[in-house]
């Protein structure tokens, strides 16, 4: 009996920790930021700047994220192809290397002198240092959480339910959009709320690629970055504001069900009795 | 008409089946799970393809092997009722049942006008704007029966269509789907595991045993002739006719076979048409004096004759000389310990709810 008290105690003192770990650094923010300086630096025009840039990025990239990761994510979840193993390896490789190794990857491929680079300067596109280049920046860092996470909401869908769409005329473009979006909708749902995060978020690919230029390419991570050196309340200010944002999000994620790991919602039937 | 060979393998099992069915007619495919009846049903539909076969529906060839020919499930005319109904979620009843119509491309006013109809037709107008989660099971097997309807399929399929719903209903809204079915102009498959559910909607059975249709023929000749053991013991139902003589919801109906009466749980519809009442002999307890409770069914007789169920002789089927005449069966340690032996007077006794009644 005093193992499991002791065992319940250690468990209740670690999680303690934890929670503290988490919790001290978004509190010192706060306490950081007085409403009064909150204001006062939302007045800032550069501050402004790049909030407003963040905003417009992470919509586009999340938008570009959706309409080129459903395609994949439907073939992932109801394919067999060769090389799929490959693809899915591919899929999710932006996830762990780390960000500025992938901005400069994407140097390498789009940049002045890169592998696609001079094609694409020919049609006068120039990615690096621009605005599209954050924007392909977060594309590239967000778009595997939106493949994850759209690809399980894809074969989360019972099979049962496309069974009844095929007896009921419906091939598989009628199928897809009034079937299987429906029903994979909490997932992706999910996908689309975690690559928008991770876009909002993006340094490292960005600053690497695009670079750090007031209102083209400084988000709002870059700026809180700039900040540290000289306005603490300016960087505290945009921090703040990332946090918020973050923290709406998971709330109103989790209250639809769809916390960042949670299981999918059962978009299936019950399990059949046993006969 | 349907005419299909089938021969499907999965794994260590084999489906090898001929099936026929006239205009308007409906086949029960009867079986015990594990014989393959709901292969041989997606089979049919086109949700799966034989490795060999043939599927001619009326003047329309849906699968041919030898020829090639394999039209896939969203072009047959099929209409599919899954066991459970498998109604899309996310749409109401109406969506629902519109949802085919809407994917032949049917004009809008067209389509909202046969959906009106369907709802009238299924009594689901009241709820034509909820959701399916927000149905009971007998609704659902409604919408999901109006849904597979919607287009007019030249070949309806139902698997296990009584299975989902609990026991009160199911009694209720097998009545119903048998006075839908004998409207219906298609043909009708449908597979179910339980003999009753067979005998009671099929025109005509196949009962499928190890992926092979091992007996096939409408109720009488299944009944007069069976050909294995497992027909037999599924065919060993009390089966009798009679005519009303009174109805209603709360006390049942009571029914003479003209040799005896028996009461039957819930209504029937008409009540001067002839009735045909069935009772499994699983249903019959039987006493060496009258039971205490009182039953809703007790007869007073003998034995007349003792059979063992092959193949270890467990069960007994015990035949008596009660008016009706009754089988029952029962254990071979119930025959020891009531000490039945030919000739011994006995009482037997069924509930109003073990008896199938239907016109």
């Amino acid at each position: 009996m005093a193992r499991e008290a002791l065992g319940r105690i250690a468990a209740l003192v670690l999680a303690a920790i934890l929670a503290a770990v988490v919790i001290l650094p978004v509190v010192a923010l706060v306490l950081r930021v007085t409403p009064a300086r909150f204001v006062a630096q939302l007045g800032d025009s550069g501050v402004r700047e790049s909030l407003w840039l963040s905003v417009k990025t992470s919509v586009a990239a999340t938008l570009l994220c959706l309409v080129l990761g459903l395609p994949m994510a439907y073939l992932l979840a109801t394919r067999r192809f060769p090389g799929k193993r490959a693809v899915e390896v591919l899929m999710d490789l932006p996830m762990v290397i780390p960000p500025t190794v992938a901005g400069f990857a994407l140097l390498m491929a789009f940049g002045r002198a890169g592998l696609l680079g001079r094609t694409l300067s020919t049609f006068g596109i120039t990615l690096p240092f621009s605005t599209a280049g954050v924007v392909v920046a977060q594309v590239f860092m967000a778009v595997p959480f939106l493949v994850g996470a759209a690809r399980a909401g894809f074969e989360a869908v019972d099979r049962r339910y496309l069974d009844a769409a095929a007896t009921l005329r419906a091939g598989e473009f009628t199928t897809f959009w009034r079937v299987r979006i429906p029903l994979a909708m909490p997932g992706i749902v999910a996908g689309v709320g975690m690559a928008w995060a991770r876009a909002l978020g993006e340094f490292g690919a960005t600053i690497t690629f695009a670079g750090n230029l007031a209102g083209t390419t400084r988000t709002v991570p870059l700026d809180v970055y700039l900040r540290l050196q000289e306005n603490l309340d300016a960087a505290a200010t945009l921090s703040l504001l990332l946090v918020v944002m973050a923290a709406v999000l998971l709330t109103a994620m989790r209250q639809a069900g769809l916390g960042l790991f949670a299981p999918q919602r059962a978009s299936s039937l019950a399990p059949l009795p046993a006969r | 008409m349907l005419r299909a060979s089938l021969r499907y393998r999965l794994a260590d099992f084999e489906l090898d089946l001929t099936l026929d069915a006239a205009p308007g007619s409906t086949l029960a495919l009867v079986g015990e799970s594990g014989s393959g009846k709901t292969t041989a049903l997606r089979l049919l539909a086109g949700l799966a393809r034989p490795d060999q076969g043939r599927i001619e529906v009326g003047d329309a060839l849906w699968c041919d092997t030898a020829l090639g020919i394999w039209i896939p499930a969203h072009e047959r005319t099929v209409g599919f009722v899954a066991q459970d109904y498998a109604l899309f979620p996310h749409l109401t009843v109406q969506e629902n049942i519109g949802f085919g119509l809407q994917a032949v491309g049917i004009r809008r006013g067209v389509l909202q006008r046969r959906v009106a109809d369907l709802l009238e037709r299924f009594d689901l107008s009241a709820l034509a704007d909820r959701r399916p989660a927000q149905l009971s099971g007998g609704q659902q097997q409604r919408a999901a029966l109006a849904r597979a309807l919607a287009l007019d399929p030249a070949l309806l399929l139902l698997d296990e269509p009584l299975s989902a719903l609990d026991v009160r209903t199911r009694h209720e809204v097998r009545s119903e789907l048998r006075a839908v079915l004998a409207g219906l102009p298609c043909i009708t498959v449908l597979v179910t595991h339980s003999p009753v559910e067979a005998l009671v909607l099929g025109d005509r059975i196949a009962v499928l045993e190890d992926g092979r249709v091992s007996q096939v023929g409408n109720r009488e000749e299944l009944l007069r002739r069976p050909r294995s053991a497992y027909i037999a013991e599924f065919m060993g139902l009390n089966l009798m006719q009679g005519r009303v003589l009174s109805s209603s919801p709360e006390d049942g109906t009571r029914v003479t076979t003209g040799d005896g009466e028996l009461l039957v749980a819930g209504p029937v519809p008409d009540t001067t048409a002839p009735l045909v009442v069935v009772v499994s002999p699983r249903e019959i307890t039987l006493y060496r004096s009258p039971p205490a409770a009182s039953a809703q069914n007790l007869y007073h007789g003998r034995v007349l004759e003792m059979v063992p169920e092959p193949p270890f002789g467990e069960r007994v089927r015990v035949v008596l000389d009660t008016h009706p005449r009754l089988v029952a069966e029962v254990t071979a340690a119930a025959v020891a310990q009531l000490g039945l032996t030919e000739g011994a007077p006995v009482y037997a006794s069924f509930k109003a709810t073990g008896a199938v009644a239907y016109h």
